[in-house]
């Protein structure tokens, strides 16, 4: 009887002893939050401070994560060319906001090219100083997105729609190579300034204040409206409600062969609007840019949009938000440098405990 | 004497079975699939698993391989609790099963298809399937399941197709490739899952054969089968499943006779 | 073959004849005359200078055939996607240099010797190889892609990080030097030529030991230097390790366990539910798979003395697929073929042909901006064959590539290949009726 031992044994560990050891390593970790609090080893403000930031951070990744989980849900597989959209979002949009706020005093080419060697204190570009170009190219980082999303899609993935999710996803590596090497062709490596200071609203919290820059505020409200724009789009319309039925019945999907191109097109529409938007607004909170960057949050949006159960929209807002506000919170414990290790750790962790995700169950696109 | 006391008598009396299925549930998301359902299997017989679409059969069918693990009841197979047990473990206990689709290993060959199936080869194992000392018994091993491979193949005529893969088969040809992969385990007893679905008259005829011939050397089959005539003709006793619960079991006469059999196939037919 | 007018000659041919080592071998030739043609081109012409560039390659090359061995074991066979090869390379040589970096060094190790060291990196990078498995015996594909690629991640973030740089365990000082890059202790090969391997190569050339004074004497006759001669035979000697890793693959994928294992590939449900314990035979391929993997780089990094942690980001482990992929992955043959195509064509010659342009077209110095090359010929031939530039052509053909090769040859280039899973003929029937 060793055999049902054995999976008795594996059961109890997957099934309680793992989530156990998780809740006692949380646990600890919380009273020990209060024990630095209470010894002034870690300041409320400090604390409040790291929350917002990882609220930003998380509504950034979120954002970024809604297009991710979409395709994953209609056309099930994992696109790993989706950080190089966000990067080819933001360097669409950016260089409308350029030309828009510094058309006349500057060289055009070196605006469209986004160039470093524009000095950014004389374009002087901020959400209240250039409100206008920051919208303009908002809109233009969606459409230019969503548009290359679609041409991706009728080139590489279209053709390959009886494919295994397995064949797809190596075929998105390759487009994330070939996406991120033209823009770094084009638009050369070096990490670019975008914006200059902007005011920030500062609340005294305990000890100290918190301060709300006007870019997080501005990504964090913008984010939110979209997330739910989305949400009203997939409940209450027609296409929103064809979506949902697609990505529930993996089954029914199956049977019937191939999910109806229009579905599959605006779920790239949607989800590459949402991702261009994503990758600019990232862009204007951080205030820098380069022509990798979308590619190294991959991985951090992968771990959100699985944390969440993957395929699943609001998992994937929930996701960013939990891995942002935890990977701020974990600056407490952890050195910087080791922040993103932490977080693909917690994901491989999820997956071993819940391998439907945090959400998983609850298919909501 | 109340039904459960009787149940449990008889489970005690008929300790031969070789496969017996105690009060066996599962539901999927609130939808209750197989709520409650027992029986016993005897050696050597073909016993027929019938019911109209969404009975339970392949759920039922699913618990037993271990496909699933069921939320409540115990399946003892052999003399041993087999509940909840992997697939892997429920085949090597000597209780195999075939798909209700075949499902082919299409990139390899016919011939590696059947040699895949035998249990406990020596070459599975990694050192021995490297390391030039070892490597000579596993050569000794692999050349008695080669023959063994060519006569189950010839056994069920496909031995002009070995060296095809497995993927170029015709529907046919892969339920008798799915049937002699199974019969290559050495198993004790055969779950098959509807194997006769989709293949042509002659060779129905020629899998029917093959089946009673089997059962003459002392296999246990246990058949799922949509088809009313093919499990009638066939399959002695006959178990009768309906919304996830036995609806009827016995001889093949008797379950024909029953009115809540042709009740159920009627409704079932009615709204489809 | 008993013939009895067999000479060495007839025994060739019959070898060149038979299909694949064939291929291989006139594949190989011309595609090292390629390489001689484009170094002659790009300038390179004395024959020293060529040997040297065709070592370079060819060090390269053999790398790439290991590797793409390893991962064949892993996704080829089993259909296991681990995105994770260039965590495992990392793994395996910075353990390697926990282990055997001399404690005197300026980044210490615990200063044992490589005979103990090399197995320890193997070692460790196969448990983890095993560690990650786990995840993989329950979770779907693409979730093990996600779970590997953020393996190597982690483990590259871990060894670039300040703690990791230098840390003291039981009073030991010990570190990975961060983002710096570690030296490594010395290459066998070195101790076999040089009486003073630990000198700087051109002090240490001065005197070699016996074997090494004849290597360096006749790479004297065609102005090959010591370092190029040293080379010569680390990459001899990589090459012999390769044809084991062949050996290795190849034996396991024709025995009962590679049948298992490509049933698991082809359908994973129905291998268990012929009795097969799927997820011992994920573990220990996925375990052996990875510990190749720590060897390769192991061996590679030991000949270029150093290590940094910016190798290992996740384009090397691409690298790798894309080698496999092109010969046709599930086939030993084919990511051999596919490595020596991806090395030769894709990796080495992009910077042959920039040289050949730029001693050809002598074009100017690359203009700031695209805009600024679009002005003419020559501007553009200047920007498009700046460094940078060629760098992301060749990674931008690289994806075109991939997704071609997935649309159009999923098989690779080669088509497809079966190799029988099996030790024994499965065809040859006749044979045993002889024996029994």
């Amino acid at each position: 009887m060793s055999t049902r031992t054995e999976q008795d044994l594996s059961q109890l560990l997957r099934q309680f002893l793992l989530p156990a050891t998780l809740v006692v390593v949380a646990g600890l970790l919380v009273v020990d939050l209060f024990r630095r609090l209470v010894t002034g080893a870690v300041g409320t403000a400090t604390l409040a401070t790291f929350l917002w930031d990882g609220v930003v951070f998380g509504m950034a990744i979120g954002l970024a994560g809604i297009g991710l989980a979409m395709t994953y849900s209609i056309l099930k597989f994992a696109n790993f060319a989706h950080g190089d959209y966000i990067t080819f979002g933001a360097f669409a949009g950016w260089m409308v906001t350029f030309v828009v706020a510094g058309l006349g005093d500057f060289s055009l080419d070196l605006l469209v090219l986004v160039s470093g060697e524009l000095s950014v204190a004389d374009i002087g570009i901020n959400v209240l100083a250039t409100p206008l170009a920051i919208v303009l190219g908002l809109v233009v980082a969606a459409a230019a997105t969503a548009a290359l999303a679609l041409v991706v899609d009728r080139i590489v993935f279209k053709p390959m729609r009886d494919a295994d999710g397995i064949s797809l996803l190596i075929a998105s590596v390759g487009v994330a190579l070939a996406l991120r090497h033209v823009l770094l062709l084009v638009f050369q490596g070096s990490s670019r300034t975008l914006t200059t200071d902007v005011a920030s609203v500062s609340v005294s919290v305990g000890d100290g204040a918190v301060a709300f820059g006007a870019h997080e505020v501005t990504l964090v409200v913008l984010a939110a409206v979209l997330m739910i724009g989305t949400h009203a789009l997939l409940q209450y319309t027609k296409l929103g409600t064809a979506m949902r039925a697609m990505a529930d019945n993996e089954d029914l999907a199956r049977v019937t062969g191939i999910p109806t191109e229009r579905v599959v097109r605006t779920a790239w529409l949607l989800g590459g609007a949402l991702t261009g938007a994503a990758g600019f607004l990232i862009a204007l909170e951080s205030g820098t840019m380069n022509t990798s960057f979308g590619w190294e949050l991959l991985l951090v949006i992968f771990s959100a949009v699985i944390l969440g159960g993957i395929g699943s929209v609001y998992g994937a807002i929930a996701g960013g938000l939990i891995i942002g506000v935890a990977s701020r919170l974990s600056l407490i414990w952890l050195p910087s440098e080791l922040i993103l290790a932490g977080a693909f750790g917690v994901m491989i962790v999820a997956l071993l405990v819940k391998p439907q995700g945090l959400l998983g169950g609850v298919k909501t696109v | 004497m109340t039904a459960q006391q009787s149940r449990t008598a008889d489970a005690d009396s008929e300790t031969d079975a070789i496969l017996s299925v105690q009060d066996l549930r599962k539901s999927f998301g609130g939808i209750t699939a197989v709520d409650g359902v027992s029986f016993e299997i005897e050696p050597g017989s073909i016993t027929g698993l019938i019911g109209p679409n969404g009975a339970g059969k392949s759920t039922t069918f699913n618990l037993i391989s271990g496909a699933y693990t069921p939320d409540s009841g115990t399946i003892v197979f052999d003399g041993t609790d087999i509940t909840g047990y992997r697939p892997d473990r429920v085949a090597t206990r000597g209780l195999v099963r075939s798909f209700q689709i075949a499902r082919e290993l299409p990139e390899m060959s016919v011939l590696e298809n059947v040699m895949l199936a035998p249990q406990h080869q020596l070459g599975e194992t990694l050192y021995r399937s490297v390391l030039p000392g070892f490597r000579s018994g596993v050569e000794t091993q692999e050349r008695e399941l080669r023959e063994r491979a060519w006569e189950t193949l010839e056994f069920f005529e496909i031995d002009h197709l070995a060296t095809e893969n497995a993927g170029n088969l015709s529907g046919g040809q892969r339920k008798l490739l799915e049937m002699a992969r199974v019969l290559m385990t050495d198993p004790e007893m055969i779950l098959l899952d509807e194997p006769l679905a989709g293949v042509n008259p002659t060779l129905e005829q020629k899998l029917i054969e093959r089946l009673h011939e089997l059962k003459a050397d002392g296999y246990t089959f246990l058949f799922v089968e949509h088809d009313m005539d093919i499990v009638m003709n066939n399959c002695d006793p006959i178990i009768v499943m309906h919304q996830g619960q036995k609806l009827a079991e016995g001889a093949p006469e008797t379950i024909k006779e029953d009115d809540r059999v042709l009740e159920a196939y009627l409704g079932g037919e009615v709204e489809q | 073959m008993s013939e009895p007018t067999e000479t060495p000659a007839t025994r060739l041919l019959a070898w060149l004849t038979d299909g694949d080592l064939r291929l291989l071998s006139v594949l190989t030739v011309s595609l090292f005359v390629l390489v001689w043609v484009l170094s002659f081109f790009s300038g390179i012409r004395e024959p020293g200078r060529i040997l040297s560039q065709i070592q370079g390659v060819a060090f390269i090359a053999v790398l790439y055939v290991m590797l793409a061995l390893s991962l064949n074991l892993q996704w080829g066979y089993t259909g296991l996607l681990n995105l994770g090869v260039a965590g495992f390379m990392a793994i395996g040589v910075y353990t390697m240099a926990l282990l055997s970096m001399p404690t005197s060094a300026a980044v210490p190790g615990l200063g044992l010797p490589l005979w103990i060291g090399i197995p320890g990196g193997v070692l460790v990078a196969s448990l983890f190889g095993a560690l990650v498995a786990l995840p993989a015996i329950r979770l779907q594909a693409d979730y093990l892609a996600i779970v590997t690629l953020a393996f190597s991640e982690i483990v590259r973030l871990v060894i670039r990080s300040q703690e990791a740089a230098s840390f003291t365990i039981a009073g030991t000082r010990l570190g990975t030097g961060g983002t710096d890059s570690l030296a490594l202790p010395t290459s066998p090969v070195k101790v076999l030529l040089y009486e003073d391997p630990s000198q700087p190569a051109a002090i240490a050339a001065a005197s070699p030991t016996p074997l090494g004074d004849i290597l360096f004497t006749a790479g004297e006759q065609i102005g090959a230097s010591p370092a190029v001669m040293e080379s010569l035979v680390y990459t001899v000697f990589l090459l012999v390790i390769a044809v084991a890793f062949f050996w290795l693959v190849s034996r396991i994928a024709n025995s009962p366990f590679g049948r298992v294992l490509k049933a698991i590939r082809e359908d994973e449900l129905v291998a268990s539910s012929l009795g097969k314990d799927t997820r011992l035979f994920k573990i220990k391929v996925f375990a052996l798979g990875s510990g190749m993997m720590g060897l390769v780089s192991i061996l590679w990094f030991l000949e270029r003395g150093s290590v940094t942690p910016a190798t290992f980001v996740p384009d090397l482990t691409f690298f790798v697929f894309v080698a496999l992929i092109l010969g046709g992955s599930g086939s030993n043959m084919g990511g051999v073929i596919g490595s020596l195509v991806f090395v030769v064509l894709l990796l080495e010659s992009p910077r042959f042909i920039r040289r050949i342009i730029r001693e050809s077209f002598d074009p100017p110095a690359p203009p700031e901006t695209i805009f600024d090359a679009l002005s003419g010929v020559d501007p553009l031939l200047g920007y498009f064959t700046s460094q940078e530039s060629i760098s992301a052509l060749r990674f931008i053909l690289l994806g075109i590539i991939l997704v071609y090769l997935m649309q159009q040859r999923p098989d690779g280039l080669l088509g497809h290949r079966t190799e029988v899973a099996s030790n024994v003929d499965l065809a040859d029937r006749q044979q045993t009726e002889e024996e029994s």
